[in-house]
């Protein structure tokens, strides 16, 4: 009897050719591509409603909108359209392009700029900058003004439940909330309501949410609109020191993350991935509850490996370069002009001097007159 | 006088009861497909018709049917989308007030067809009268034996249902719908999977214009053949275009596809020509979503040639010179029609309508909407306009639904063809804010 090996389907990815399973999504592909080789981290599509652990999450914000520039090996039209990577399956012999074609790029700049449309870019007051992936997203993708002259839509704040604040106004409507508390708890409690750009998250007539997980929403959302009300504006994140811990709970595997400030736990969180998705979800008792460093057994920092503002004061060798910078650096940097006579001898920097103090005399005459 | 299919006996008094219908000669088209003929057939009928999807994307019918999937022991659907909130379309509101059995006629041979034991019809929520009507006509129906269990003896079960709908655009488009229709929110689905693999319930569905269903009565009593010999080319049969706007006669007509354009506006048979001491001006061909097209474009190719009511010749020349049938919701604007407020209208629907899931539709529309609001106000500036035709560019193809097209393509096309406008909004404000104030610069009339 022959073992038949699954059959693996070859696709390039940007030049970079992968094998993967049938079924699997461009993105995981190409997160394949950079979990094996982190200077690639920057290949992957990004991602801000795409959540590998939320079942039919994705789709919706199109900011991994790529190029499929041949479909299959046996049927090698491109695809008319831009498709989303993060629920496109991939083809035997499919050819993608992402960073490497133009109508990508332009396009994801125009992603940036529309989600960006109604969010009031608060970084300085938000709980979520340093870790919030619209940042990493426009940093990394966006254009550095704005077209946009008109109003933004605003929204009251929001207390669902007592752990749980939601800045409606700085949300992306992303749904991952939305599927957290569909699919983690038994009831569902939230949901969207109205649509179009006046559509929000809410629980049903401003019913707080009650049950053990609710917490979660918190780590899912890309941005600042749902925060802990336990750490809301007790720091910024870059300046806490994150710790992996554990403990025995009964609701919940108990692994997560400490924030330190000093000696004081400030926050907890559920562990992420590189890719910022939660790896287990946590108990609203370890999330708000157990906040001494005695209630739990740390087991070391936290790896931290996602490129964005938390790594500002925990470098590390094989972060990407901020090409941004050094290319503004380049266009600003000039040469010394070195033609000048090179003056060392005093009789003429006396001579120099003189001058200048009687023109800097002359100039202050000038302008107490 | 060219054949109706549709509207024949539109006008005979009482032909909303079962009892004039089937005098009429109604409910034959049932008795045929389902003791003569075999669902396959049937299919193949459809398919040699060659009628194409009157909800606005034209996709040939028979092959949308043939694609159905055809697991063994799941249920199959017919859902018949009678969601019609297209602004300037308004045919199936037409069709179903006054004769509602020729619907239920065409969803029984449909339903027959594609093996649906269970089929909807899913009727804009803000037409409730029409759900009365529809809802008496299939209780009649019921009672003659055409609906139910073992129909006509044949064995063959249908139960036939009526959704109200959810009140918003976005359930017209095929997979808000069925969403909408499983009691959710109208969210658009991410395809694949399309419906006819996994659609209502997760399970094979086709979903139909009415205009399409309320067709395969008569492909079933006449043959494929004859339907696909009305008609141009891949165009067959005839259409329903509702016209409304700047012509003596607006309403409802149902056209051979084929006469031309320049007939339709001036002929008395059809809309009689412009209103009296005005000129054609400009016509949104196929409803609010397709570009718009000024008269002398409307009327004539690119080429100089007639241009046809048909699917290919209004989309000659792509959207450079030509536009789409659409759904048929044919708007004349004469010279009077400012074409910037047109435009800020269509604009502010999609506004409205959008359902806010994918990011390029939920905020491009809103961003569209109100910078056209501020050039119509007289406060905009000549970068508007760029940004304008930008930002439709980055909301067109970039979306889950055809919504960010639709969004998308009337503001581009009113850009594209009468940018002059757009900029006498600009340069002169105090004119153009007047009430009722209309561009009167150089025009191209007919």
């Amino acid at each position: 009897m022959e073992t038949t090996a699954p059959q693996l389907f070859k696709i390039t990815f940007d030049g970079i050719e992968i094998e993967v399973p049938p079924g699997t999504t461009i993105m995981q592909a190409a997160r394949k591509i950079a979990e094996a080789d982190p200077t690639k981290m920057h290949l992957a599509p990004p991602a801000m409603c795409y959540y590998e652990p939320l079942k039919g999450s994705g789709g919706k914000c199109r900011a991994c909108l790529v190029k499929v520039s041949a479909g299959s090996a046996k049927d090698p039209r491109p695809m008319p359209k831009l498709v989303p990577s993060c629920i496109t399956t991939v083809q035997d012999g499919m050819i993608v392009e992402n960073t490497t074609n133009e109508a990508v790029v332009e396009t994801r700049k125009g992603i940036v700029e529309f989600l960006l449309l109604n969010h009031p870019l608060d970084c300085p007051v938000c709980d979520q900058a340093g870790e919030c992936h619209l940042q990493d997203f426009a940093f990394e993708h966006g254009r550095v003004q704005t077209r946009y002259e008109e109003d933004r839509r605003t929204f009251e704040k929001q207390d669902i439940g007592p752990y749980v604040q939601l800045h409606m106004t700085r949300c992306i409507l992303c749904y991952r909330c939305v599927f957290t508390a569909d699919q983690i708890t038994n009831k569902r409690v939230h949901g969207v309501m109205n649509r179009g750009d006046h559509a929000e998250i809410s629980t049903y007539i401003e019913k707080a949410i009650d049950n053990d997980f609710s917490g979660n929403v918190i780590d899912v959302c890309p941005v600042g609109a749902l925060t802990d009300k336990t750490y809301r504006f007790k720091n910024r994140v870059w300046f806490t020191k994150p710790v992996d811990a554990h403990c025995d709970c009964e609701k919940c595997s108990g692994k997560v993350t400490l924030w330190y400030r000093g000696d004081e736990v400030i926050r907890v969180t559920a562990r992420k991935n590189e890719w910022g998705e939660v790896k287990e979800f946590i108990c609203n008792t370890c999330r708000f509850e157990r906040k001494k460093t005695s209630d739990w057994t740390i087991e070391g920092p936290m790896k931290v490996a996602r490129y964005s503002v938390i790594m500002a004061n925990k470098y590390r060798a094989d972060l990407k370069k901020p090409e941004f910078g050094l290319k503004v650096a380049a266009s600003q940097y000039k040469q010394i002009d070195d033609s000048r006579p090179f003056v060392t001898d005093n009789s003429t920097i006396r001579e120099l001097s003189k001058e200048n103090n009687a023109k800097a005399n002359q100039r202050s005459l000038a302008e107490n007159n | 006088m060219p054949v109706k299919i549709l509207t024949e006996h539109i006008n005979v008094p009482g032909i909303d009861t079962f009892e004039v219908y089937r005098k009429m000669g109604g409910y034959t088209a049932v008795e045929k497909a389902l003791k003569k003929m075999t669902p396959e057939e049937i299919v193949e009928e459809v398919k040699k018709s060659g009628v194409r999807g009157r909800g606005g994307a034209g996709f040939p019918m028979g092959m949308k049917w043939s694609f159905l999937a055809k697991p063994e022991g799941v249920p199959r659907y017919l859902v018949c989308n009678a969601d019609e909130s297209e602004p300037g379309t308004f045919k199936d509101h037409y069709l179903m007030k006054n004769n509602p059995h020729l619907l239920i006629e065409g969803m029984i041979v449909s339903s027959f067809a594609l093996g649906a034991n269970k089929s909807f019809i899913y009727v804009r929520g803000e037409l409730m009268y029409v759900i009365h009507i529809l809802e008496k006509a299939i209780e009649e129906a019921k009672a003659a034996g055409f609906l139910g269990k073992n129909i006509l003896g044949t064995g063959y079960d249908l139960e036939l249902v009526v959704q109200p709908g959810g009140g918003a655009y976005i359930c017209g488009e095929e997979t808000a719908l069925l969403e909408s229709l499983e009691g959710k929110r109208g969210n658009p689905r991410n395809k694949p999977p399309f419906p006819a693999v996994k659609g209502l319930y997760q399970c094979p569905t086709v979903v139909n214009n009415v205009e399409s269903i309320a067709n395969t009565p008569w492909i079933v009593n006449n043959g494929g053949e004859a339907y696909a010999a009305l008609g141009v080319g891949r165009s067959t049969g005839t259409k329903l275009i509702s016209v409304s706007g700047h012509v003596n006669k607006p309403g409802v007509y149902e056209i051979p596809l084929g006469i031309t354009v320049e007939d339709f506006i001036y002929a008395d048979e059809w809309c009689g020509g412009i209103r009296p001491g005005h000129h054609l001006k400009a016509v949104v061909a196929g409803g609010s979503s397709v570009p718009i097209l000024p008269a002398n474009l409307i009327l004539t190719l690119a080429n100089g040639d007639k241009r046809l009511m048909t699917y290919e010749s209004l989309s000659d020349g792509g959207f450079a010179t030509g536009t789409m049938l659409g759904s048929g919701g044919f708007i004349v604007m004469d010279e009077t029609t400012c074409i910037v407020r047109n435009t800020l209208t269509f604009a502010r629907f999609y506004h409205h309508e959008s359902c806010g899931q994918c990011s390029p539709c939920r905020e491009g529309t809103g961003w569209m909407d109100k910078v056209l609001d501020r050039i119509e106000h007289g406060k905009g500036n000549m970068r508007d306009i760029d940004l304008l035709v930008d930002v439709a560019k980055k909301i067109e193809g970039n979306t889950i639904c055809p919504l960010g097209d639709a969004a998308a393509w009337p503001i581009a096309a009113a850009i594209r063809h009468f940018r002059h406008e757009f900029e006498w909004h600009v340069t002169h404000p105090l004119e153009a804010t007047k009430p009722g104030a209309a561009y009167r610069g150089e025009m191209e009339l007919v």
